[in-house]
Order: C-alpha cells, then structure tokens, then sequence
C-alpha cells in the first residue's frame, strides 16, 4: 500500500493517504491506533483539538477493579477485573497499583454493606472485610463514623501518558502519524464506501483530505455527531457530565470508595502527588461550553467530606469536567444506570462497508474496545494478524514520560545539571523536558504552543496553575525560535484562560492570593487582557486536568 | 534590625515593648509606605507595621488609572472624569483631583529624594513597555525607566537585551510583540559577569552585583561588544538596588549610549528598590517600623487604638492615638476568601462583596469586564473611615487606604498606585484633622 507521509498539496488542499484513518484522540483512538500498528498497519490519527481533550482528559484516571460496578452491571464489573489486570501486566510504567478501599458511613445502607461480598464475588473481584480500625490504620483520614471497610485491588492510571505511549509506539512501530488540530467537515462516499474524508486544520482554516481504505470514528462523545456526517444514524449517545476536583497534595495512599450505589462524590483517587475527588453525574444536552461550577463543586466536596473530614479544609487548586458518552439503551435510562459498555458498530446496515464506531466503555476498557475494532478492520483489511496488545508491553517513550506527577523532579535530581533550569516550578519541569517535548513528543510535526506542552507534561498544573510557568515557558520558547510574532502571547491567553476554566470554581482560601497574583501578573504586567490579536478556537467538550 | 526606635515607655522591665505614637500605619504595601510619607511630612509621629505587601511584585510603574469605559486611557485626568460619571463609589471619584495630584507630586518628590528617582506626574500617561513587548498607560515611572518610552515613541533604533539564565525575560519576546509599533528594535543575549555558568540567575542578585563598580565595567564592556549602531540599549531592570539613578548613570556612562530598563516578572527589582529604600529613610526619619510582623489584634478604646503583635523579641504593643488600615487585599491578607465568604482579616469589618461564591468569578478570566470579587473590600465615609454593620464608622480614630477599599479594581483598571497613594493621602489628612481637635 502506498502512503504518504508529506501531504500532497493541490488547489490549496492537503492531502494524506494512509490504510485506516482513526478520529478521534483519545485513549480509545490511540488504543486502535496501536493495536493495528502492531499488526502492521499504518494509521492516521486526527483530532480536533489534540490528544486527550474529550472524556480521557477529563476522568479520574481509575484504573477499576471492577467493584464500582459489582452490584449493578456484573458484565462490566467482570470486564474492568479481566482488563485491569491485563493493564497492569503491559502498561506498569503508566499505572500506580495503588490498591482501594470501599467504606460506609454513618447514614449509610448497611445492608449494601453487607451485600458487597457477594456482588464482588460474582464478578470474581477479590474482596477483604476490614474491621473499621483496620481501615483507619491503612488511611488515617477516613471517618471515625466508618462501619464498614473493604479492600479491593483497584489501581490508577495516568490517562495522558498511556495516549502518549500509545502513538508513539504506533509510531515507531508503521510510521504511523498524528495530526491535530484538524476535525472532520465531510465524508466523500461511493458505492457503499467511504472514499475521502474532508478536515479542516482548526488552527489555520486550511483544508486537508485524507484518503483512506477504512475509517475509525473513536470521537468518544463526539461519534454521534461524526457518525451522522456519514449518514449513519445508528449511533445514539447520552451525554453525561461529570466533574471533580483536584487537591495540592496527595489525600490518601489507595483509592477510597463511597460503599453504596454509585452517587455524586463517592471517590477520591490519587494521581501521583495529588489526588481527585469525584464525580458529578449530570445529563447535558450538547457537548460545547462544558466547564465545572461551585455548585458542582460544593455537591462533591460536602459527599467527599462525610468519608473523610480532613477535605474540609483540604487546599484545591481545580476542578475539571468531562463528558461520558453513554450507549442510549431502548428504554430511556439516566446517567448512573446507563451502561457502561461500550459498542463497536460496523455500519453494514447503514450501507457503509469501510467505516466503523467504537463508543461508550471506559478508559479501563479501552484496550479491549481497541482489541475488537482492532480485529473487524483488520479482517476488512485481509490482515491476519493476531491482537497483541494483551500480551505485547507498551514501551516508554523519552519525549512521553513528562505527565507523571513527581517523574520531572526526580529525574531533574537524577540528571544534576544546574544548566538544566526549572521552567515550573511548583512541577519542577525543567528546560530539557519541554526541549524533547517540542522535538519529538506525539505532535511535534504540528506546531507546539505552550497548550500542547501542557497536555503533555506537568507544566500549569501545580498549585500556581500556570501563572508563573506560563510566562517562563512562552519566554524560552520565543528564545528557542519556537515563536517569532504575536503568536506567542496569544497562545499563552488562551492557555491560561483554558486553565482558568478549571481553577475558577475552586477559587476561595489559600488560592484567592495565587488567582491576584495570576492576574497582577497576566493584566498589570504583561498586558494579556488587552492584547488586539486574534483568540483560538475557544475550549470545547471539557476541560482536562 | 535594630530598626524600631519610638518612644518606649518606663515599663521596660517586662519581656513586653510599648510604644505610643499618634498614628499607626498597619501594611507595608504603596499605601502604608505612602501613608507613613503624609504623616512624616506633617510631623505626625508614626508607627508602621505589617508585612511588605505587593510591593515585591510591582513593576516600579506607579498607574492613577489606565484603563476606564472600554478603553485606554491617555489622559487619566480626564478619565477620573469619565470614571466618577459611570463609578462614583470607586474610591479615586470621591477624591478631588488636585489633590489626587498633589499627593502624586509629594509622594514621587520624597522617593526622589530618598534615593530612588521617580518622573513627576504629568498631563498625559505614559505608555510604558512590559516584558512582555506589550504597552501600559501609566503616570509616573522610575527614571531608570524612562528613556525606552520616549524612544518607542520616535522609532529610535535601540537594541534589547537579555541575560543567559534569566528567566521569563526575552529579548526575542520583546521585539517579536513590539515590532509592528517600533520596527527598529534588535536582541541580543549577554552573560552576566561571574554568572556565565548557564545556570539560572535572579535579577536582585545581579542588582546588587552592578554597584561594584568592577561589576558594571565588565557589564558595559559586554554590552559595547554587541551595541553595533543601536543608539540605546534596553535591559531587564537590574541597574541596582540602592541608588538606582547613580547606577544607571554610570553604566550610561561606560557604555556611551542611554540605557533603559524594562521590568521583570517577580520577585522584581523595582519593588525591592523601594522596599529597602523604605526600610532605610523611615527609621532616621523617626519613624517607628516594624517590618514583616502582623498585626495579630487591634483593640479600639476609648481615645486610643491598641496594636498587638510579636516578634523575634516576644510581644510588642503600639499604643495610637489613630490608626489606617492599608492591609491589602487577598495576596497580603487584608481580605480572607472563605467558601461562604469574604471577611476583612484583622477586625471583621463587613465587606461590601458579591451574593454568593458563585458570583465572584466571570467566566472568561480575561473577561475585559474584571471579576465582581475583585471589587469586594470595605466601605469608607468622605473621611476615608471604614463602616460596621450600622453604615457608621467603626471609630473616629479608625482609617482605610489602598486596595483594601471597595469598588475598584486596581489590577484592570491600573489604577493601584493611584488608589493607594490619593487614598493614603486623604486618610492622613482626616487622621491629621482629628489629631488637630484633640
């Protein structure tokens, strides 16, 4: 098969030839993006924005045991046990086997309580009953108004990393590529197949065609709309807003569970140096302007505070919402009892033979979506080769290991060089990180602005939110040549207005100081509020952590 | 630091210091410096505490207002006018004009004169440069400062530089955004004498370094080396901390061409400048100062304000006949932001502040509108006095200055200077008259 990398350029349109085009940038697109490279296929990946800005951004990084799910839906439970532990065999550098507790309190059902055995039991979870004080002795934190205390092995994931590695290996592995920035306007169809796919480069306007023998549509939330393009209306998807917030430092060593049926803040989940409080569940009509409110905030944290008290006066720096895109069963459900199964569609019925969605599901099961959209267009292909991301590991990137909370500190200790400035301080990224990042992380082909740099490392995402890294970053990049007009300052608005989205509802405490610092900084001396030059497109469908 | 002179009383026995004065400055930001230079002027003797508020995070560039009805502003005295039409509760409508400007005239006279030049203010703003190569309307300006504005303004063919280590601040930056309004602009990066590791270097430790005179004639040497046909050279504001003017004169001198600074993110010089220079003239001007210790509780009693704090040393007690609260807003503490509200940190005067939490933030940060909570603060009668619960003053002797006054917002309307200067200068004037009753 003929490929080509350079884009032909002809009356002003690009144009890309690969074997299957996957849209669609996160965790499950990049998923699909590796499992057919290690079948020696060659894919172009696209997103609209860039990896990670839907629903895998925009979670709590849990790596399910599968308990969560345990009392009502024991075929997903089933499914994030097989998975999970599939994950931490393969992937061990992207997952902390953090391990999970699931405690009730005062108030609560003790007959769920009591119950939650036997639920795990026939999902073949491994269940351990602890006394209270056992509890409180592994996780000083919790409640001394806890009745009952499990332990399960539920682990976490860092979401950003795992995408990263998954294109970069697809990379290393077909040459394969991926283009962000650029989002589907058409599909050019004959005979039953998809023949091109019009895209619009969302930074310059530019046009781009992409010619492609089979078409993936992991848009997550968004395969409904991108199915639609194709004329195919078989795809029906419940929106389901969720948000959380982020402390400063790390709360608990394990995952804590809220043990009864799932509900607004019944999780705390550590991600590395800090942990997340989550989740909202709110049904949403349209996917744009989605961001995190006090409301929303105030509901997890006075939920989060009956399991452990101490998030009372616990310092947050943000919160964040994503939307889960939930298979609309026949009979209408809500947001908590909709499944969390994903589905692949192969749209024969709706007369398409080249084109497929894979939708719904979890960042837990996102190897096995990819796993079995991996094998239809395989098969489509004539390609036999077996899956082998169950048993293939996923290697580690240098320019990828950068979102790790803590990697960037030990690593700038290890390497001893004074040279070597922290350009975040309160993430101690230092120069050479944002160096490898600019030159050869997933989407150094495309321009790399400080947005880019912050979905793939820590930078903006300490306590100051970007006030101080922003500034420093925007500077050495204009020093390196990376930026040589307006466009710099331009891009560090909007990256700091995108932050601000997430900071802005947990503003109150030790954070009020920090945002008039922030805007002392951004208005009074760099003049940023009053720039004349033109904004990106705005933040839509969520805002990542 | 043997800094705190005063008037201590017999009771010196005791572990506890007393100290009686007529008035009692509480914040060490612009409008408690500027507070503590009214009253000496008027030989009103003074105490002044608190920690050093903002002041570390100026750019040196002291606004009166900059930006007022949707645009920027070139004539801020006509802008007052524009402001007192659409916010006549914003604290610079309710004071007068001429003395708005006579209390910038006294305050930059007394910096000059202490050792750190500031240009007077005059009928027009001055459109200062950021690091950031980007303009801001402000009325007065270190000297240090001063040439690069004017060369801006006739396309004067100057080169910027930057220094190997320091970060967020890069000449490439600079000219990339300035270049449409000022084409002749060129960067160059230089090292820093005995700072050419590569390592990071912080703009105070350079400032310091440029009062050795060995220092600067190395400095001007490497800035010869690259000046080629610029007629001035600008650079990160490091031309010293202590006399500043004598400093930049003398680079002037060795490398025979003007120079200029451009300011830096924080901690910067310019604020430092100030700080220190404060921290020198106040005590040999008689003034009581306790720098860096908070004020943990004030007590009104009748015909006397009591300060409580402690330091190093144990407990210190400032007895005053009046006292101006100048705390600040919620980066020096003068404001504490609650999950149900916010409350003036020392003495829980009522803020005026948004209903709820929910309405404290817009949602487009830089939404050109500001944010409600960034205009909570308290409420003062015509002579500056903070109001209780009962719209009355919570005492005669009790005054307000600076940010910590409601209705502004000093960092989008960049008028924080110009709050805490003619603020200061009016609670002074009513902390003068009642101390002229009694």
């Amino acid at each position: 098969m003929e490929r080509s990398l350079n884009p032909v350029k002809a009356g002003g349109i690009e144009t890309f030839e690969t074997e299957v085009l996957i849209i669609g940038g996160g965790v499950t697109g990049t998923g699909v993006m590796r499992d057919l490279a290690l079948r020696g296929i060659h894919c172009l990946l696209i997103d609209r924005r860039d990896l990670n800005a839907g629903a895998s951004g925009g979670n709590h990084g849990l790596l399910h045991s599968g308990g969560r799910y345990a009392s009502s839906d024991s075929e997903t439970a089933a499914e994030c046990r097989q998975e999970g532990e599939i994950l931490k065999r393969v992937a061990p550098d992207c997952i902390d086997d953090c391990g999970g507790l699931f405690v009730a309190v005062e108030g609560d059902d003790p007959g769920f309580a009591e119950r939650f055995p036997g639920y795990c039991d026939a999902a073949g979870i491994d269940c351990e009953s602890l006394s209270p004080a056992e509890a409180r002795e592994r996780e000083p934190v919790l409640s001394d108004k806890l009745f009952a205390a499990y332990s399960i092995p539920d682990a976490t994931v860092d979401p950003f990393r795992i995408t990263l590695e998954n294109v970069n290996h697809a990379q290393q592995l077909t040459d394969s590529l991926f283009l962000p920035h650029t989002g589907v306007e058409g599909f050019e169809i004959e005979d039953g197949a998809i023949t091109g796919v019009l895209c619009r480069n969302t930074k310059t306007g530019g046009m781009r065609r992409i010619l492609a023998r089979q078409v993936v549509n992991a848009a997550g939330a968004w395969a409904m709309d991108v199915a639609r393009r194709a004329g195919c209306s078989d795809v029906r998807l419940l929106y389901s807003k969720g948000t959380l917030i982020i402390s400063n430092t790390r709360v608990t060593d394990r995952v804590i569970n809220r043990l009864r049926p799932p509900g607004d803040g019944d999780i705390l989940v550590p991600g590395g140096t800090v942990s997340l409080l989550g989740t909202t569940s709110d049904n949403v009509d349209d996917l744009e302007d989605i961001r995190p409110t006090v409301a929303e905030v105030e509901r997890v944290l006075v939920e989060g505070t009956a399991m452990m008290p101490c998030l009372e006066t616990t310092r947050f720096i943000r919160a964040f919402s994503g939307v889960r895109p939930l298979l609309l069963a026949q009979n209408g459900a809500d947001g908590r009892s909709a499944s969390r199964g994903f589905t692949l569609f192969d749209h024969q019925d709706q007369g398409l033979e080249n084109f497929a969605t894979v939708t719904g599901g979890k960042l837990t099961t996102f190897r096995l979506m990819a796993e079995k959209t991996g094998d239809l267009v395989a098969g489509r292909l004539g390609n036999s080769q077996p899956c082998k991301t169950a048993t293939e590991p996923l290697p580690s990137g240098n320019a990828v290991r950068w979102t790790e909370p803590g990697f960037a500190p030990r690593f700038w200790y290890r390497r001893n060089d004074p040279t070597d400035m922290i350009l975040c301080e309160c993430e101690m990224v230092p120069q050479s990180a944002v160096d490898s990042i600019i030159e050869s992380a997933p989407g150094a082909e495309a321009e790399m602005s400080l947005q880019a740099i912050g979905v793939r490392s820590r930078v903006g995402k300490g306590s100051c939110q970007g006030a101080f890294c922003s500034i420093r970053v925007t500077s050495h990049l204009y020093d390196r040549g990376v930026y040589d007009s307006e466009q710099g300052l331009n891009s560090m608005r909007d990256f700091l207005s995108g932050r601000f989205k997430g900071v802005q509802p947990v503003l109150w405490g030790e954070q009020m100081p920090q945002i008039e610092l922030s805007e002392a900084l951004h208005c009074s001396l760099m003049g940023l509020d009053q720039l004349g030059g033109k904004a990106d497109e705005p933040e839509k469908g969520g805002t990542d952590r | 630091m043997s800094l705190k002179k005063g008037v201590p009383t017999a009771d010196m026995g005791r572990d506890e210091r007393h100290y009686s004065t007529e008035l009692a400055v509480i914040g060490s930001g612009l409008a408690g410096f500027a507070a503590s230079v009214f009253a000496l002027s008027r030989g009103i003797t003074c105490a002044q505490v608190g920690n050093t508020g903002a002041v570390a995070y100026t750019t040196g560039y002291f606004d009166l207002l900059g930006y007022c009805q949707d645009q920027w502003l070139d004539d801020p005295w006509r802008g007052l006018e524009l402001l007192r039409e659409s916010e006549p509760h914003h604290p610079l409508s309710r004071i007068d004009r001429k003395e708005i400007r006579a209390a910038f005239d006294q305050f930059t006279v007394a910096l000059t004169e202490m050792g750190v030049g500031y240009t007077a203010p005059a009928d027009r703003n001055h459109f200062a440069l950021t690091p950031a190569g980007t303009v801001k309307p402000t009325l007065s300006v270190p000297e240090t400062m001063l040439s690069g504005i004017e060369a801006r303004k006739v396309n004067a063919r100057t080169l910027v530089i930057d220094i190997l280590g320091l970060q967020g601040f890069s000449a490439k930056e600079f000219v990339a955004n300035m270049r449409s309004s000022w084409p002749q602009l060129s960067a160059a990066k230089l090292s820093f004498p005995d700072m050419e590791s590569g390592g990071q270097v912080f703009p105070e430790v350079m400032a310091r370094a440029l009062e050795v005179s060995s220092n600067r004639e190395r400095f001007a040497e490497r800035i010869k080396a690259v000046l080629g046909d610029a007629q001035l050279v600008g650079m990160p504001a490091i031309m010293g901390v202590h006399h500043p003017d004598r400093v930049h004169a003398e680079l002037q001198r060795l490398v025979g061409v003007p120079l200029f600074e451009i300011p830096t993110m924080p901690p910067a010089v310019p604020g430092i400048r100030l700080r220190e220079m404060f921290e020198q003239a106040f005590p040999a001007k008689g003034l009581t100062l306790v720098p860096q210790q908070k004020v943990k509780r004030l007590e009104l009693e009748a015909g006397r304000v009591m300060l409580y704090l402690r330091d190093s040393f144990g407990e210190m007690v400032i007895e005053s006949k009046t006292a101006i609260l100048a705390t600040g807003r919620f980066l020096s503490g003068g404001l504490k932001a609650e999950r149900v509200g916010v409350r003036e940190a020392l003495m829980g005067i009522p803020v005026i502040q948004p209903g709820s939490r929910a309405d404290w933030y817009r949602q487009d940060y830089f939404d050109p509108l500001g944010h409600p909570v960034n205009r909570s603060g308290v409420e003062v009668d015509s002579r500056f006095r903070p109001l209780g619960p009962d719209g009355e003053p919570v005492s005669d002797r009790l005054f307000a200055a600076g940010i910590l006054l409601a209705h502004q917002d000093w960092v989008r309307q960049r008028c924080g200077a110009g709050v805490a200067i003619a603020s200061a200068y009016k609670a002074v004037e009513a902390a003068a008259r009642l101390l002229q009753e009694q």
